[in-house]
Formats: C-alpha cells, structure tokens, sequence
C-alpha cells in the first residue's frame, strides 16, 4: 500500500521546486516478506536513476525510515490516462488516443533498446501514464516490473486485464509491452476498463461496435498489438509507431478531429399499413382472432383487421383509454380514465359489463384464475369475478396502482405510486410487501427464480417471489416506468436516461446497452432473435437482442410510449402522432 | 407339451407358487412406489437446510492453508420461517507466506460482514425485508475481505467461494479456483462457478484442449484472487436452491484429484451428509492428497 504526495524541495529555498514523494507502508509482519518489498522498491529508484527519456520521470533521492519507504520523483502536473478516460464524457476522439499512442511507442522502443538488457516496463496500463500539461505522456510506476513468485506449492499469481497469456507464464518479453499497450489502448477507445473481464477477451468487444467513431486502420493496428500469439503481434514497438502514423495519414487523425458519422437513416423501411386514431396513442395493441385491438386517447378502443388495418368498429368510453387490452373468452378487457373497467365483445364490440372504480385506471387487466385483477388511481388493486362481474375483493395500498398486476404462484404482484411493491393472495391477503424509494409504475415480469420490475427511483429491482427479499439491484442512468422483458438469461428494459439495458438474470451484468435520442419509457419486447422498443424520439428500434446492435429504425410522427406486439412476423405500435403502425418485423 | 398339459388339465402336481412369492416379483403398486420415494425424500412441512462439512491436511502438505466455515439457521421472515445459511471455502495460496491467514482473514471478513447485515432478522423480528440486495451484501463483504488481506498479509491471496441461501436462493461470492457445484440425485453434476485460472480460460478460448489442461504444467496460475491487484471484480450471481440435490463447495484438494463419478459415487453411497463429506475427503487422500482438502455439503429439505 502507498500514496503520493506533492512536495517542496527545501533544498531550494527561494524558489518552488515541487517534487513528488512515493511513500510505501510496509505492513509486512513477516520480516521476509518486509525485505522483499523494500528490495523491489530500491530496484524501482536504481532503474529510475539510469534512465533518460522525456516520457519517464526523473528521480532526485530515494530512502527508507522504519516501516515506510520513499522516491523522490520529478513532479508531473496532470493526470493519469484512467482519471481522463472516467472523466470524459462519451469517448476519447481517435486522434487523441492515437498520439498517446505513439508518445507510448517511443518511451516503449527506448526500454526496450536499453543496454546491457532490455528493460521489460510489464505494467502498461491507463493508470501508469500520466498525461502533463503539454498534452504528453509520461510512464509512471517503474516498481510494479515485477518477476512472478512462483509458490512451492500450491497457487501462483498473475496480473490482471493488460497482461498477455505469455506473461502469466512468467514470460516477459518486448511484445509482452506490445499486448499491453494494446489492451491501454483498447480501453481509451471503448472505455471497457479490462479489469473487469475476463482475460485475453478483447477480440470479444471489438472497438468499433462500441466506439463507431474509430477507424477501421485503428481497429486493426490495435487488433494487431492484441494477437494471442506473441510472434503474430508487432515485432517491435517502432512497428507499431509505423503502423500508427500510417492510420494517422489515412484518416487525417492527426490533422483534425474525426468526423462524426451521421446517425443511421431510417432505411426507407414502409409500415404494411397504419390507421390513425383521432388523439394520441399511449397504449399497447393486442390481436385475437385477426382482429387488433388498440385503445387511444380519444377514448375509444378500436377493433382492427390486424391484416391490412381496416376499420371494424369502435367502442367509445368517457375517458382516455392507455391500456392494453386482455382478451378471453371472446371477451376483450380494458380500464379507461373513465374509472370504469369495460368487458366487451371481441367480435362486435358491444358492451357485456362493466365494473366502476373510485379514479381513472390506468393499469392494464390480467386475467387468471376465473378473475380479472387490476389497479386503480382509486388506490386499490381490484379482483373482479369473470361470470358475474362483481367485485371478488380489493386490496387497499398506499397510492394510485398504475402497474399492471403479475399473477403466478397462486400470489397477485404489483407496484403502486407510493414506492409499495404488494405481493396478495387470491383472497386478497397481503403475503410480503417491499418499499422502492421512489414510485414503480412499471409492471413486474416474472420467473420461477424472481421477479423484475423497475421504479422512478432509477432502479431495476429482483426480488424473490416468495418472500420479497432483493436478489440484486441494478441502477439505471435514470427514473424507468419501462417494465422488463426477459429471453433466455437476458433482461431487457428502457430508461428515461435514454437507453436500451441488457442486464444478466443470475448476475445482474450489464451486456449492453442502446442509446436512443430520449426518454425510453416504452417497454422492450422480444421476437426471435430480436428485440424491438419505442422511444420518445419517435422511434421504433429493433435490436439485436444478444448484442444490441442496430437492425433498423421506424420513425413515426410522435413519442412511442406504448410497448410494440409483434405477431406473426408483423410489429404493431402505436405512436402519440395518432397513428398505428404495422410493420414487416 | 408334456408341461403344457398339465398345465391345461390343472394337474395339482406341480408345487403350488406360495403367494408370497408372488407379491416379491410383482411389479410394485403406485402406492408402495410413493411409500418408498417418500422415505427417501421426506417432505418436511417447514423448508430447511442441513449442512455437513470435511477437512484434511492431504498426504503431502505439512500446513493446512484452506479455511472454511459452515453456519446453519431459520430466520423468522415477513412471510414465515426461512432457512438461512452460509457456507464458504477460502484456499490461501501456496508459495506466500500467509496463505493461511489469508484464507482465514478472508472468511472471517465475509462471514462476519455477512452476519453482521443479517443479525437484525435473525435475533431479532423484522417486518421489512432489507434495503441491500443480496448480492450488493456480497459484494461489500468481499471488498471489506479484500482490504483485510492487504492490511494482514500483503502480497498473498486466496480463493473465495461463499454461499448465501436465504428461503430458495443461493446468492454465490466466487474468486479463484475453488469450486461451487450442483449435484443431484440422477448423477448429474453441475459446476455453477468458473476458474479463474489461466488454464481454464486457455480452455474457454480453445487454445487447449480439456485434455491437455489436466496436465498442463501452469495449471495453478490465478488471474483473478482475494487479496490480489487494485481492482477485485467476483462473480456474484444468484440461482435457486437444487431441489431435489445437493449445493457443494470444496477446495482444489477435492475437485483437482476426483472426477465426476468419484464425486457422485463417494455421495451416493453414504447414508447421511456426514457421510459423504468424509467419503469425499478419503477418495481425494487416496488419490493422493497432494494437497489441503476442504469441502462442504448442503441439502434444501422441503
């Protein structure tokens, strides 16, 4: 364990002559193992003292006071590479990287053209390069050039996320350096620090699907410097500062910044048909029998020919309808701001029952069990007999239940305004509850192993469906009322920070994630190998669901808050331009 | 024919089948099948956790670097009972000085974190559940055993892989090369934890074979250890409780030197959990004990 500090040389008294002083604590109770660590820090001082490089910092002094240790080292204003890459919003331009770069190249060829030896640096990694004032690098932290302590017995250890597989062979070599300036370079572009990967996985998240903006040329030379194989990287670092201005006259890197690649146009991509509404459409469509059934804010629920969008009939209510329906029986279900729950024909859209609330509903029906169960501005969650229409029981909660309920278990789960997570048997007996800091008026999705839903308090929660306590916690850039989707291991849902998360079920690891240009407050869904959102930027994405790269976008006139149907290879949405859309999925 | 006659005829001659017989070859009736698979699997009303666990020095150690710990509880929940356990197995590492401190610092850190968060529902009653997740507890607990290790014994390491059940779920804490397996009835065994070995990740990259990794001379190099580099990234993850089955955690003195059916058969053929966790500890002595062997069993009854 040690620190810096910045110091004053007192030798000059008259003038500020700043210096920075490497302490080292030696905590070791083993006397061995204090006088190893000792050794290791004199070696750093005697290998500082014989070099003469721009890139590397001078060494004025170096001594040892009881249990701590000390370098007296040129003073370097700026900061390291790793502080820079965190703090930066976005990426690194190429440009920049690239004449870190070559900066590193250099320093690099003269340790390694050191005589007697070559000097193996072995620990190239962001947080070992400090950038100075003038924009230059420096390599810092000679005292890490560390041989591997092989054990008599037993376990030995090895670096971790820059180092080569030769290097935890104990195999230090000029292209060990190379990998590792590599891996440097390859976490300035993507900004996916290697640590927290496993090892020798770069060609796993090759630059340019993270970072577009790099240059092919880059991708390669950097590729290049990451080959598994030590004979198959650059021979030396001069190559890989060849290499480097040559990308730095094709692409202009060096000139001027690079341009900005234009977001993707919407391909051209024509709906099969649309339908507009006379308001905006908030909710999601649902199909039965070839007939599509969406609710919009003018208060209707329409029924559709789901195959070329043709008018059926309408069913006016008192009050917007942002729902998604719940068809059974040849009976559709659905709330309205009217306060009332509305039962309808599926086939003529006449009226069967309807059931009155105390607010208007905006939680959408499931059905189960012979009962209809849903939520209520009114602050209840409301069990409705199917046959008779009549109220089975309601269960009081602290606010208005905009979630849509989730019933597995012989348990009714749902969420309300307040922060309160209810979980209710079917006699309407509370089982568990939980408390979110803020609302969740997203709706939950469950597996036998847990339930996921997100809250305003810009958290994605897992809990165990049978008592309530919190698997994992997983924090979104911002607020969600977007309720997730799952497919195989793989979590979805949006944010109104924007993007598109891909989170692991077990893990709670985030795989990737998808920036649209606003809130995302629709809730992905997916098909097939792919996985289609709204956002309010008017979009409708659809993503690769395993790596989240970009199939297409559909733009529509408005905000695409509802979530997308896709059946039989069509995708239906609804956009608050008024319109409904299908299209070829 | 000469049979078949008689048999027509109902010659009495031949020596009447006592009935008893009969009922011994007959197939079993549903009702005698689920009489038997209910003795075998007793269904308790209440879930419940029973744990057993084995240790040994090896054959050719002198000093016992593995540390384990294995606590067994219910936990009166806001929806009943539930069974709570910790289980966890550190192995120190050879060739430093402390290996053994630092496996123990490393449980005791973990352990002591882990309970400390818990000890409000367990000796006490709470209504609520708690604010932190799972596996954030897990998270803290390692990072609070990773500077303990710094402070009490700077430059060594150890593996980690700690187990948190709560009601069905198994919260896993895991770096290193110690192991976490499911094991069920049908023989099959499942590893849930990867090495973080450089062997095993040669193999995931394909680079070598599984064949040639048994014997691949660096076998024991770790890229990822407790106590070890600036940034200490465990894998946590969260699955159910196997059911039926068996959750095992054991040291590189178990997994290194039996395979699969060693494994299975060492547990199939003992009686009771204590059983099969000294079984499993006398195959790896016999199979050498080239190193320390810690291992822990846990069944999920109910």
């Amino acid at each position: 364990m040690g620190s810096v500090y910045r110091a004053r040389d007192m030798h000059f008294p008259n003038v500020t002559k700043l210096v920075a002083v490497k302490e080292m604590i030696n905590t070791a109770p083993d006397p061995l193992v204090r006088e190893t660590i000792i050794q290791n820090f004199e070696r750093e001082a005697n290998l500082l003292a014989t070099l003469h490089h721009p890139s590397i910092p001078r060494i004025y002094d170096y001594f040892t006071k009881e249990s701590r240790s000390y370098l007296v080292l040129e003073f370097i204003h700026g900061k390291d590479m790793e502080a820079i890459i965190n703090e930066t919003n976005g990426f690194l331009p190429e440009h920049q990287v690239l004449t870190w770069a070559v900066e590193l190249c250099d320093v690099l060829d003269y340790l390694h053209k050191h005589k007697p030896d070559p000097i193996i640096f072995r620990d190239m990694k962001p947080s070992n390069v400090m950038i100075n004032q003038m924009g230059d690098i420096i390599l810092v932290d000679f005292g890490i050039a560390k041989t591997f302590q092989s054990g008599i017995k037993g376990t030995m250890i090895g670096t971790e996320g820059y180092s080569p597989p030769e290097q935890y062979r104990g195999e230090a070599t000029p292209a060990a350096d190379i990998y590792a300036l590599g891996a440097t370079l390859h976490h300035a572009l993507t900004r996916r620090d290697p640590r927290l990967e496993p090892p020798f996985s770069f060609s796993e998240r090759p630059i340019r699907r993270i970072n577009a903006n790099v240059s092919n040329e880059m991708e390669a030379v950097v590729n290049m410097a990451l080959e598994y194989n030590p004979e198959s990287r650059f021979r030396s670092a001069v190559d890989v500062k060849q290499a480097l201005t040559t990308v730095a006259r094709k692409t202009g890197a060096l000139i001027h910044a690079a341009p900005l690649t234009g977001p993707m146009n919407a391909s051209g991509i024509k709906p099969l048909w649309s339908f507009k509404c006379e308001d905006e459409i908030r909710g999601t469509p649902v199909i039965f029998q070839g007939l599509l059934y969406i609710g919009s804010y003018d208060n209707n629920l329409y029924g559709l020919n789901a195959a070329d969008g043709k008018f059926q009939w309408k069913y006016p209510t008192d009050g917007g309808i942002v729902t998604r329906p719940a068809v059974f029986d040849g009976n559709v279900y659905f709330g309205s701001e009217d306060k009332r729950l509305h039962v309808i024909s599926a086939r003529t859209g006449k009226v069967i029952w309807t059931y009155y609330t105390n607010g208007p509903i905006h939680s959408s029906p499931r059905i189960a069990e012979g009962h209809v169960f849903f939520g209520s501005d009114d602050g209840y969650i409301h069990a409705v007999n199917l046959n008779t229409g009549r109220m089975a029981w309601r269960f009081e909660t602290a606010d208005y239940v905009r979630s849509t309920p989730f019933v597995a278990r012989d348990l009714v789960y749902t969420g309300c305004e307040s922060g309160d997570y209810y979980a209710v048997d079917f006699r309407g007996e509370l089982k568990w509850r939980f408390h979110a800091k803020r609302s969740i008026t997203a709706s939950t999705v469950g597996t036998e192993q847990a339930l996921y839903f997100t809250s305003m308090d810009s958290t994605l929660y897992a809990l165990d469906p049978r008592n309530g306590w919190v698997l994992w916690r997983f924090r979104l850039g911002k607020a969600s009322i977007s309720t997730p989707c799952t497919m195989d291991d793989l979590l979805f849902v949006g944010a109104s920070d924007g993007f598109i998360y891909a989170v692991e079920t077990r893990s709670a690891k985030e795989v990737w994630r998808f920036r649209t240009e606003h809130q995302v407050n629709s809730s992905p869904v997916v098909y097939k190998d792919s996985l289609y959102c709204g956002s309010v930027d008017g979009f409708l994405y659809c993503l690769e669901y395993r790596t989240g790269r970009l199939r297409w976008k559909f733009g529509t006139g408005g905000a695409i808050t509802g979530t997308p149907l896709v059946y039989d290879d069509i995708v239906y949405v609804g956009s608050t331009d008024h319109q409904i859309y299908a299209l070829l999925a | 024919m000469d049979k078949f006659f008689r048999w027509l005829t109902g010659n009495k001659q031949t020596t009447p089948t006592p009935a008893q017989d009969v009922a011994n070859t007959a197939p079993l009736s549903e009702q005698q099948i689920q009489a038997i698979v209910s003795n075998q699997n007793p269904r308790f009303d209440l879930q419940q956790l029973i744990s057993s666990c084995g240790q040994s020095v090896g054959k050719q150690r002198e000093l016992n670097e593995d540390s384990l710990i294995a606590m067994t509880a219910t936990m009166a929940g806001n929806s009943g009972n539930l069974p709570f356990g910790l289980y966890i197995v550190a192995d120190g590492m050879g060739g430093h000085q402390f290996g053994e401190v630092a496996s123990n610092a490393a449980i005791r850190t973990v352990a002591g974190y882990i309970l400390r968060k818990f000890h409000p529902y367990l000796f006490h009653i709470k209504s609520d559940t708690m604010d932190e997740s799972f596996q954030e507890i897990m998270q803290a607990a390692v990072s609070e055993a990773q500077r303990a290790i710094q402070r009490e014994a700077p430059g060594s390491g150890t593996t980690l892989t700690a187990a948190l059940v709560v009601g069905q779920q198994i919260t896993v804490a895991h770096v290193g090369d110690s192991r976490a397996y499911f094991i069920y009835p049908d023989g099959r065994v499942e590893p849930i934890t990867r090495d973080h070995s450089l062997v095993k990740r040669l193999e995931e990259l394909g680079h070598i074979t599984p064949d040639e990794a048994v014997n691949y001379p660096h076998r024991n190099v770790l890229y990822r250890a407790l106590g070890q580099g600036e940034i200490l990234d465990p894998d946590i993850f969260t699955l159910g409780f196997p059911q039926p089955g068996y959750l095992m955690i054991c040291s590189d003195g178990l997994w290194g030197v039996l395979t699969e059916q060693d494994l299975v058969r060492s547990i199939n053929e003992a009686p009771t959990l204590q059983r099969a966790c000294q079984n499993l500890v006398n195959a790896a002595n016999s199979a050498g004990g080239p190193d320390n062997i810690s291992v822990i069993m846990v069944q999920l009854l109910g």
